[in-house]
This record gives structure tokens, sequence and C-alpha cells, in this order.
């Protein structure tokens, strides 16, 4: 274990409560120093409270937090080594961008002139050096949110928080801000902790994602973990889309395994579990549509095509139910209304508990 | 060892060794006392404890002791902790009890036991060194405390807390506390249970005499009649008056603006005074009236006609201000929404605006009904035969036969009935309310109003403001005025009686209101900022921070609203005439009652202002190493600072016009400007007292112009920085 690293985040059986309601269950994590990990999950599974007790915002009602290696389980956020985008950014409106920046150097009562220069190091890192002497209503949305991360690092903090730093940027510049993110964090060997309710901006920049759910952790895992290896159907249908198929584990042997779906017996690769009732993972590209009846196992019929350019969406009802289906053949695009046979290649297949 | 811990600690002991532990008679801040320390009425709690044999001190220093030691010598922080918050709580309790029964005639409890130890001399009120000391071991619990994990172990607001209950503890509840004791009392001077519930109940209070036709009703019941008519008729009026000022095109909406700014700076008695000079015997009405109709002139004004009249005019604006927000808040959409499902004016107004605007109506109506149930000032000038309790209530303290009992048996039943009022107020309107307003941006427009709804507002509403008008020019005439209704001829003989200036040997100020005129202007100086600081404090309290028991906590500082000014005087001249906290005939009494009194104005500012804050803004300072201090200093105080000032100008012009609490209250040493104007009414001196009154309405109107310009150069300020830049 990690424990005495700077850096590093460990929770020992936390749980918190508001009143009646848990907001975390017994929780335990660790976090290792200079990794991005990402809190994953919808609204209300407990993610911002889990960053928010890291910060010292709340208050754990058990168990112990500890911050590289020491117990700051009853110290208040002012000091713990800690900082936090927020996701309105929270940027001073009285102070210039220069000023909240220094802000954090100036109440720990760094000399004037050393904090200064440490800001504008520091917004030079984000390259808003020039922007020092405006005032923040100045800034546009991503300005500010740069100012936000410059004020965050430049206290050199053991582990950075970020709740949702996105959420208030336009889809284009988004990608653009997180790559950013990404790299500072990396570039400085952070330990940073990153919320959010968006998977593809979690898959994106985390070396780790922790998805919560009903104030628990459902799975942990790198991003390709997550993916390759859902452990529940939740984790497969939230992290990529999926289609979970109803189908009964006949068997389980040294290599395969063999299931039966809509009565027709599939092997796959072998996988954990145990026979009896379980899903089928089957991700909407997996799926291979044709016109040839002959060419598939299953046959369907089309309700609803989307075309997007570089790929078509297709709805389909049929044997397997409802499926949602993406296609390359933007060529050659099938209608609503068509039959089509479903086919899909078995080793990729994924099975999970019912 | 704790830092903050051992700084108390040693603020706490200084104050015990070194200031005085009783109040000094002449006045703390004049520093005679250095010269003789070692006198008893003078002397440090350490040199009582030394020379006088005053043992019944020695738990405060043991406790200032022992809490010294155990902050040095115990390593571990939870123990440490779990330690003060013992010896500091132990030190507070025993502190507070000594001051309790030990009084200035000796014990009142145990007094055997506590002669032998104590001997039976008695002692005065606590002064600046039992204050500091006290102080000193609040904070030492409350840092303590905060050790302990509790509330974000943020020291600085379990401070802060603490400091909060403790003030309202000592001076909102500990004399309300007071009545309550003084009206188990018995003519004999014992108190029992007995007594209570009959004289509670009597006839002589809710007697319903004149409802089947013989003699007087009692003056609850009065009260609350006067007050029922009074909610439901300021409503009305009030209706009448929102509706018009957002519902219709109504030219002149400005000079309805007007109207509401009136109620803040009049004194509540004004009213009454300028009814008199209409109304009364020789009034300008009675004689046209009585000229052209031959109408009798009799005394009706002095009476339920005259105050009602008058109360209506003072509250009908309060309605007004809390109606047009309700009115504004029946959401346009929800209007249209009807007009487009083929509903017509008429019937959008009746199934879908004036529903929504129900749990608002019903608010009003409570508003009025306690203002009118607290309301003094018109009674005392108009009440003739006709008694309401908050004037009874004086009458029993001031009146030829002071009967103290009586007052705090009255002052029950008019507390009983506010506080019903007001938790009805908060239970049952406060969480029915259909508030429309969201943070969502509405466009839209409201439904303008059908013709005869229109026209029953403007009957209604446009002869009332003209009356209005009229009332408020009586003012200024009446104190241009040789001897209203005999000789009518122009004079500025009351202005000069009141305010003149002898400038033949010198500057002095010969006039015989500068004396009150001045002792008000520094006692409301003084009192604003604190009542600013406590109010904006509890706000920053109840938005921001979350902890145990903060919905009691709420409660308990929004009490004193509906807790009548007379009420308030009458406890705190029954709590602070005697030791331990002696104050009846200073100053400060005069200051604590106005902060306490203002304190909910205050905080529902503050809430205001800072639920507009982003949380975040405090949560962002504090993770980046400010503590809740400093983020108070840097971070919200600053962007508060409209909030700051409203609540200044607010608390110092109620500080002006408040008469009910004060009456009780002032000395001849420091008198206030609405009890000098109440005792020239009392002798008939009506020019001089509309004069002093007019120059009062002058004065509160350049605070809140002065006000105003300052509020709008801080925008200006802000508008040249960004236009520098850009």
């Amino acid at each position: 274990m990690s424990n005495s690293i700077p850096g590093s985040v460990r929770f020992d059986g936390v749980v918190k409560k508001f009143g009646a309601v848990t907001a975390l269950k017994k929780l335990s994590l660790a976090i290792e120093p200079g990794q991005l990990v990402t809190l994953l999950g919808p609204s209300g599974c407990g993610k911002t409270t889990t960053l928010r007790l890291i910060a010292g915002l709340e208050t754990a009602s058990e168990g112990s937090i500890f911050i590289g290696g020491e117990d700051v389980t009853r110290l208040s956020a002012t000091y713990r080594k800690v900082s936090m985008v927020f996701q309105s950014y929270a940027l001073f409106p009285h102070m210039t961008v220069l000023e909240n920046v220094a802000y954090g150097l100036t109440v720990k009562s760094v000399p004037k002139k050393e904090a200064q220069e440490r800001a504008e190091e520091g917004l030079s890192l984000v390259g808003l050096s020039d922007f020092g002497g405006r005032i923040p209503s100045e800034l546009s949305g991503g300005q500010q949110q740069r100012v936000a991360v410059a004020r965050a690092i430049v206290l050199e903090p053991e582990v950075l928080l970020l709740d949702e730093p996105l959420s208030n940027l336009d889809a284009k510049l988004r990608r653009h801000v997180r790559e950013e993110i990404r790299q500072i964090q990396q570039t400085l060997g952070l330990t940073a902790v990153y919320v959010t309710h968006d998977q593809e901006e979690a898959m994106a920049v985390s070396d780790r994602i922790i998805v919560m759910r009903n104030a628990e952790i459902a799975q942990e895992g790198s991003p390709h973990d997550l993916y390759e290896r859902p452990n529940s159907s939740f984790i497969a249908d939230f992290i990529g889309d999926a289609n979970l198929i109803d189908c009964e584990v006949l068997s389980l042997n040294g290599s395969a395994t063999r299931i039966e779906v809509v009565s027709k017996c599939i092997e796959l690769p072998i996988q954990p579990g145990q026979t009896g009732a379980a899903k089928m993972v089957l991700r909407p590209h997996q799926i291979r549509l044709s016109r040839d009846k002959s060419q598939g196992e299953f046959e369907g019929n089309i309700t609803y095509a989307a075309y997007l350019g570089n790929q078509i969406h297709y709805s389909l009802d049929g044997e397997l139910g409802q499926l949602f289906a993406i296609s390359d053949a933007t060529l050659d695009p099938l209608s609503v209304g068509e039959n089509v046979s479903i086919n899909f290649d078995p080793q990729k297949l994924r099975l999970v508990a019912n | 060892m704790t830092r903050t811990t051992g700084l108390w600690l040693i603020v706490g002991m200084a104050g015990f060794c070194l200031l005085p532990w009783y109040a000094v008679d002449s006045g703390f801040w004049s520093f005679l006392w250095l010269n003789n320390l070692r006198a008893e009425e003078n002397a440090p709690g350490a040199i009582l404890l030394l020379l006088f044999d005053r043992m019944w001190l020695s738990p405060t220093l043991g406790a200032l002791i022992v809490s010294a030691a155990a902050n040095v010598m115990i390593a571990n922080s939870v123990i440490r902790a779990r330690t003060l918050v013992g010896t500091a709580a132990a030190g507070l309790l025993l502190t507070a009890l000594q001051g309790l029964i030990i009084v200035r005639d000796g014990p009142v409890l145990l007094p055997g036991l506590l002669s032998s130890v104590a001997g039976t001399e008695g002692q005065t009120g606590f002064g600046a060194g039992a204050a500091v000391s006290v102080l000193a071991l609040l904070f030492v619990l409350t840092t303590s405390i905060s050790a302990l994990g509790k509330g974000r172990g943020d020291a600085f607001v379990i401070g802060l807390i603490g400091l909060i209950v403790t003030l309202v503890g000592v001076f909102v509840f500990f004399p309300v506390a007071h009545i309550l004791v003084r009206a188990f009392e018995l003519s004999d001077g014992s108190y029992a249970l007995s007594g209570f519930l009959p004289r509670f109940l009597a006839s002589d209070i809710w007697g319903l005499g004149c409802l089947i036709g013989r003699g007087y009703c009692g003056p609850a019941v009065n009260s609350v009649f006067l007050a029922v008519m009074t909610g439901a008729g300021t409503t009305l009026l009030g209706l009448a008056f929102a509706l018009i000022f957002t519902r219709t095109q109504f030219k002149a909406k400005p000079l309805l603006r007007i109207l509401t700014v009136l109620p803040i700076i009049t004194p509540p008695f004004v009213i009454g005074l300028a009814l008199i000079l209409l109304f009364g015997r020789t009034g300008v009405a009675t004689e046209i009236f009585a000229n052209l109709f031959g109408v009798e002139k009799t005394r009706w004004l002095y009476g339920f006609g005259g105050i009602y009249l008058a109360q209506l005019l003072s509250f009908t604006p309060i309605a007004f201000l809390v109606l047009i927000g309700v009115v504004e808040g029946v959401s346009p959409s929800m209007e249209e929404a009807s007009q487009t499902l083929d509903a017509d004016r008429w019937q959008t107004f009746r199934y879908v605006s004036l529903p929504l605007m129900r749990p608002g109506l019903a608010n009003a109506f409570l508003l009025g009904f306690i203002e009118s149930l607290a309301d003094f000032g018109n009674p005392l000038v108009l009440g003739g035969n006709f008694n309401v309790l908050s004037t009874e209530i004086y009458f029993a303290i001031v009146g030829a036969v002071a009967d103290p009992a009586k007052a705090a048996i009255l002052a029950i039943a008019l507390l009983t009935l506010t506080l019903g009022a007001f938790l009805i107020q908060r239970r049952w309107v406060g969480t029915g309310s259909y508030a429309t307003v969201t943070g969502k941006a509405d466009s839209g427009r409201h439904a303008a109003l059908n013709r005869t709804v229109r026209f029953a507002c403007y009957a209604t509403a446009l002869p009332w403001a003209a009356f209005t008008a009229i009332v408020y020019s009586m003012i200024v005439f009446g104190s241009f005025v040789k001897l209203w209704g005999y000789d009518h001829s122009f004079t500025l003989d009351h202005y000069l009686r009141a305010f003149a200036i002898d400038f033949s040997r010198g500057i002095r100020w010969s006039g015989v209101a500068w004396d009150s005129y001045f002792t008000t202007l520094t006692i409301a100086s003084i009192a604003a900022p604190l009542t600013a600081l406590v109010g904006l404090s509890t706000a920053y309290l109840l938005v921001r921070q979350k902890f145990a028991g903060k919905n009691i906590f709420e409660f308990s500082t929004m009490l004193s609203f509906a807790i009548p000014g007379t009420v308030i005087g009458v406890s705190y001249v029954m709590a602070f005439n005697f030791p331990p906290i002696e104050l009846t005939g200073t100053s400060i009494i005069l200051i604590i009652v106005f902060v306490f009194r203002n304190m909910p104005v205050g905080v529902r500012g503050g809430i205001a202002a800072m639920s507009q804050l982003d949380r975040s803004l405090d949560e962002a300072s504090i993770t980046l190493g400010a503590n809740s201090f400093t983020t108070v200093r840097r971070v919200i105080a600053p962007l508060l600072g409209p909030a700051l000032m409203a609540a200044l100008t607010y608390s110092f012009v109620r500080a002006i016009t408040s008469v009910s609490a004060v009456i009780f209250l002032v000395s001849a040493k420091h008198n206030m400007a609405t009890s000098f104007i109440v005792g020239r009414v009392e002798n008939g001196e009506f020019g001089l007292a509309i004069a002093y009154s007019a120059v009062l309405i002058v004065t509160m109107l350049t605070a809140i112009l002065l006000l105003q310009l300052a509020i709008g150069k801080r925008r200006l300020r802000r508008a040249d920085r960004v236009e520098q830049i850009a």
C-alpha cells in the first residue's frame, strides 16, 4: 500500500448520512499518487459527496479518510493540502484574475511579491499570461475554467479535485479543455480526482475509473477493463451502450461457455459466473445487419433509422427483443420495415449476472 | 496545546485579574476606576477573592486555571478537547449561577448553606471583568467543541454560533422568562401556581361585556377585535394598491412607490397626531362638517374608530409592500396558459390568479394582525376609553398604582396572541405557499385586470391614497401653525422652541429638543452597525452553515420579531433592573434593545442577499486554505456591500422611530426623541410634537438618500473599471 506517499488518498469504511438519507454506504477506496481517477455515476450516486469528503467540505459520519497517509477525518478543509476546481468555477467576481490565482497564496501569508510571481507562473501554465488584470466576468467560459485550474494548482496541492469541470462548456470546447487538464496533470505529476457523469469524458481522461451507484462503488478499474469486462448489467449499459439480452448459461467448462439464447445454442470463450439465467452484452457496433437471410442466426425488423453522416443508428424488433445497432454502411442504408438477419461474433460477447 | 484556546485563556485571566468585576458607577470608559482598584466596587475578581473573601468567584478562576493546565498538559487532542469542554462549561454554569443566586441583598436560594460559605453580603451587577472572563470561557468551550470535529471542525463558525446563541439567550429569552416568573407572583411577594390561571383568565382581561351591551370589553378582546379588523382592512387596501401597481397602466405609479417608504420613516404615533389635527374636536374636517352640515363636534376619534383609522393608515403600506411581491410572484405564464385555454380576464383572475395569491393574502393578514396587536403609539395617542393590551401594560407599569404582576400577566396574554399568529404564519402559510418564482427566466406579461375589478381597485385605492397625502400634509402644516383650531397664523415658534441655537456666547444648543435629538442620533448610530453585524452574522450561519439545532436557532432568532415592543420593554425593566445584569438607566440598555428588536430585519436582508451568492465561492476560498473568518472578510463581506448598507440604514431608522420598547427604558440622562414627543403630546403641546416629528422624518429621509447615493456610487465604480480595461 502506498499509504505514506504524498498524494495518496484512502477511504476506510466511510459512511456519510444527511439526516435520514445515506449518501455513502461504507465506502473504501484507495487512490495511487500521480494518477487521475474519475468518480463516475448517475446523479445522486454519491460521487460529489465523495469528492467533498476528500476536500473536507463535508465530515464523514463514520470511518476514516487518509491523505498522504495522514488521518484527516477531523481536519477542516482549510488545513487539508487539496484544492478544488468547482463546477461553476467559483471565481471571486470582485477580484482580478491575478488576485484570484494569488488568493490561496496570500491567505497563507506568502510574501506579496512571491505570491504574484507564482500566480503569474500559474497563469502562463494555462496560457492566460496576458489576462491577469481583467476581472472574471470579462473572460469567456473556457478562459474562466482555466483560471479556476490555475488558481487550484499554484498551491501545489497533494490532490487536485475537479467537480464536473467541463459541464458549463459547449461540446466542442470540452474535448479541447479536457486534453489540456490531462496534460497539466501529467506534466506536474499531480494526483487528481475527477467527478463527472459523462462516461465518454471519463474514458478519455482517466487512469482509473470508479463507477458509483446508489451510494456504493459498482465497479472500478481502467477504462479498458470497465468496457471489456463489465461485472453487471448496470456497468455494461452505463459504460458505452449495450443491448442486454436474456440468456441461460447451460455449462461452464475449462475452455468454453455454452449459453442458450431464444432456443439457440451459442459457444463463447471462457467467462466467470455460474449456470442459470444471465444477460448477454451485445454492443451496438458488434451487430451486423444483412438483407441476406442465410447470413445470420436471428431475424429482426427495422423500426427506426437515423442517418448521422458517418454512421446510421437502427432500432430493431425481433427474436432478441428490441435492439439498438450502429452500422458504418452508410452507402447502402436499410429502410424502415425491412426484415433483416442479425449476426454477431460470439468471441467478443460478454455475460453479466442477471 | 491548542493556540486559540491558550490565547482566550490568557484574555480571560487578564479580565479576571485586571478589570473591575462589577459594573462601575462612573462608567467603564471613564477609567476613573483605575484610581482605586482596591476599592470593593472597582476591584477585579482576583482582588475580590483575596481581600474581600468572595469565595463564590473562585469557580470562574478555577475553570480558567484548570483549562490552562489541561491545555498545556494533555497531549491527546481528543481527550484535551473533551476535558476543556467540561471545564469551560462548568465554569460558565457556576459563574452564571452565582450571579443569579447571590443578588444585592445576599443569596436568594439556600441562604443557610451559602451564608456559611459566603457570608450574607450581596453583590452588584456584572461588569467588564465578568464579561471578559465569561466570553473567554465561552470561546474556550466553542473552540474545544470544534476540535472534536463538530461543524466541520471550524472554530470561527462554532464560536459565532456560541456567541449569538448566548446573546439571544441573555437578551431575548432571559428577560421574557422573567415576565413568566413575575406572572406567578402573588400579592405578598411569594410565588405560586395557583394565582396565575384565575388572574390570567380574569374578566378584566377577557371580558365580553361590550358584546352583550353591558359595560366594557377586556383589553385582550379589544386588541383581538382591532387586530382582526386592521388585518382585513390593510390586506384589502394593500391588494387594491398592489393590483393597480402591477396590473394596470396607471400613470402615477412612482407616487405609489413613495407609499412604501412612508411607514419606514414615520414614527408610529405621528399618524395619530395628524388625525387629531383633522378629526379632533378642533380639527379641520370636524370644523368643516360642523359648519356645512351642522354635525355635532364629538370626541369619536378617541376610541376604536380613531385607532382603527390610524392603524389602517400606518399599516396599509406594509400590506402593499408584501402583496406587490405576491401579485408579481404569480407567474405570467400561468395566466397566459389560462387565456390560451379560452378563459376571459375575469375568469383568469378569479380561478387562476386569486387562488395562487391566497397564501400571500393570508400572510399579509397575519402581518397586519401582529402589527396591530403590537402597535403602541396610536392607541396611546388616540386610545380614550378603548383599552388595548399594549397600552394597558404601559399603564400597569407607569400608572398611579404600579402593578408589575398585572403588567406581566397582560404581557403574557399579548405574547400568546402574537406568538400564536407568528406560529400560524410560519407553519401554515409558510409551507402552503404556491410561490411560482423560480430561477428560470419567465418572460411574458401579466394579464391586465378586467374593467370591473380595475374600477373597484381605483375606487378603493385612489381615495385612500389622497387621504394619506392629506394626513401627511397635516404634519407639515401643523408644525407651522400657532395654535391648532384657534389661531391658524403662520409661525416658526415650535421649531425655535425645539431647535433654537444660541450664538450669543459661543454655540449653545438652547432648544428643548436638542438633548433627546443628539441622544437618539448617537444611540441609533451605535446600534445600527451592531444590529447589521449580528443580523448578517446570523444570516451567514443560517444560509451557509449546517449544524445541529439549526431550525431551533433560526426560530429563536426570528422570534424577537413576534415579541411586541411593549413586552420587550417590560421584560427588560423586570430583568435588567437587578444583578447579575444591571442595565436600566444606562444608554447600553437602549442600544441592546435596538440590536435585538431589529435583528430579524438584518437577518432577513442578509439571507436574501447571501442566497444569491453561489455557495461554491466560500467553498473555493476554504479549499484554497483560507479559514472561515478570512473567507467572510475577503470574499463574502465585499460582495454583500449593498445588503450591509441596507441593514445599516434600516436599523438606524427603526432605532429612531421605535417608541414602544424605548418608553420603558429611557431615563432622565438618556431620553429618546420618540418618548420626548410622547411626553409633549401628553402635555397637549401638539405644535412642538408635530414640529419635532417633521424634523425626525427629514432626518431619516436624508439618511436613506445618503444610502442610495453610496450604493449608486459603488455601481459606478465597478462600471468604470470595466470600461478602462476593455
